[in-house]
């Protein structure tokens, strides 16, 4: 099918898009990657009346470091997110976890800030940005304010954010020292939509016990689903086997509270939040461990 | 509401300035505007890939852009890949899917082509894994797939050796 018709502007700077944004309201739409917007347009699923094509702009495409972690500009390529040094060397965890988001062809059009605006259920740019703490900066021609991942999502498709406001920059802080990290999901095919999929961050204390983690679940739920119960068995324990197993069978049993649909039933997804968590939690210790080891 | 935006793109080393509205899809405008039909459009909701194209050199899904996105931009479709219409003329990945058969109805194979030019370009020695994850993005319903990896075997290895 095709897009029904739409007004389309192209401005060239945050301030023209967010007067734009700030006097179309409801009836605007930006137009970042396109790449879940323009298939949902395609059906009319979507009939925006006029369209904000934020492709020209060039101060949101950015990746680069500040004090404490790095900035991400939210139009940054998924693409150029993946061959990223910086990000490789600087948010690990994000690195690994790129080449799982849909295909090459869809990354070098799809942006960063564009999946996590979209909130997306399925998607993984969410759970990252929640396992890691990071911050969204969110403009309008009212201001602009900061707001942190784990406040962002507050349903299926829906953020924090009116329509005036367009999301700007994405703040990643460092991971913390003796800190290991991992991502895991599982999709039917390479690139499709995961049935489920977890991420995960532990921080090891000095004595080898467990001084934090962080547990996120995406596709099992309406948002980013944290495991906070997996994550308080976790803390302040010696991270053994089976602890880990507890903590995974408390993630799947407890945390979540997963649907039915043509890609997956309920059951089947919790027995895969279950099986997911004992592998990032796993390896993200090992990887903790190495960390560990490697500051000695 | 549906004015018409001028715009001019680059179109395998060719400009061509037309006006469209704002709603035209890439796609559509290589197709039906420019008369570049080897660009197949098989889903029109990014998923089967049949539409890829190179925007300035990396592959897109042509159905997921609006032409006015293209304006000022360089498109590569499948018929950029040959240098005439002679079966000598291909490019060394077309021959590969010629000699081993890596096409049936051929409706998928413009967009595999497109997908895949600029993936041995990077990596020109892939493994089968890699091929198949290359391939991932690209649906088929005739080939089974086999034929296309061995497709992109020969291809690959013909590439290497013209590059020589
Ligand atoms: S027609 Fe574009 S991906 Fe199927
Ligand atoms: S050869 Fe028919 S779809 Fe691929």
């Amino acid at each position: 099918m095709k897009p029904a018709a739409f007004d389309y502007f192209a401005p060239k700077n945050i301030e023209e898009a967010l007067a734009l944004l700030g006097e179309h309201g409801y009836d605007a739409k930006p137009l970042a990657g396109g790449q879940s917007l323009v298939p949902t347009m395609n059906f009319r699923l979507a009939q925006p009346t006029v369209l904000v094509d934020l492709n020209g702009i060039d101060e949101l495409f950015f990746i680069r470091e500040s004090g404490d972690g790095l900035r991400i500009g939210a139009m940054t390529r998924q693409r150029a997110v993946e061959r990223s040094p910086l990000v490789q060397r600087r948010a690990p965890l994000i690195h690994e976890t790129m080449p799982h988001i849909a295909h090459p062809q869809i990354r070098n059009r799809g942006t960063f800030g564009g999946s996590l605006a979209h909130a997306d259920p399925a998607s993984e740019l969410p759970a990252l940005a929640v396992t890691l703490d990071a911050r969204l900066r969110v403009q309008s021609s009212r201001g602009e304010r900061w707001v942190a991942a784990r406040d962002f999502y507050l349903d299926l498709f829906a953020t924090d954010m009116q329509p005036d406001e367009l999301l700007v920059e994405i703040a990643i802080p460092d991971l913390p020292a003796r800190t290991g990290w991992a991502f895991d999901e599982v999709a039917r095919r390479h690139g499709d939509y995961a049935m489920a999929g977890a991420a995960a961050t532990v921080t090891l204390a000095e004595d080898g016990t467990i001084a934090a983690a962080r547990l996120v679940y995406l596709s099992v739920g309406d948002f980013p689903t944290q495991a906070v119960q997996a994550e308080a068995l976790l803390t302040g324990e010696q991270p053994t086997a089976a602890l880990i197993r507890a903590a995974a069978e408390t993630a799947a049993a407890q945390d979540i509270d997963p649907g039915s649909d043509i890609h997956a039933s309920a059951d089947y997804r919790r027995h895969l939040a279950k099986v997911l968590a004992g592998r990032v939690l796993a390896r993200a210790v090992e990887r903790a461990k190495m960390t560990a080891d490697d500051r000695r | 509401m549906s004015r018409s935006i001028p715009i001019t793109v680059t179109v395998n080393t060719t400009e061509y300035s037309r006006s469209v509205e704002a709603r035209l899809l890439l796609s559509d405008f290589l197709r039906h505007d420019l008369e570049l039909t080897g660009t197949h459009v098989g889903c029109e909701h990014g998923v089967c890939g049949a539409c890829t194209v190179l925007l300035d050199g990396a592959p897109v899904r042509s159905c997921l852009l609006f032409a006015v996105q293209a304006n000022g931009r360089e498109v590569m479709t499948v018929e950029g890949l040959s240098t005439g219409p002679n079966p000598e003329q291909m490019h060394p990945l077309q021959t590969g899917f010629w000699d081993a058969h890596g096409l049936q109805c051929g409706y998928c194979t413009p967009g595999i082509l497109m997908s895949i030019v600029p993936f041995l370009e990077e990596n020109p020695d892939p493994s089968e894994q890699e091929i198949r994850e290359a391939l991932s993005g690209n649906l088929c319903r005739c080939t089974g797939y086999q034929k296309i990896v061995e497709a992109v075997q020969v291809g690959a290895r013909l590439m290497r050796e013209t590059a020589k």
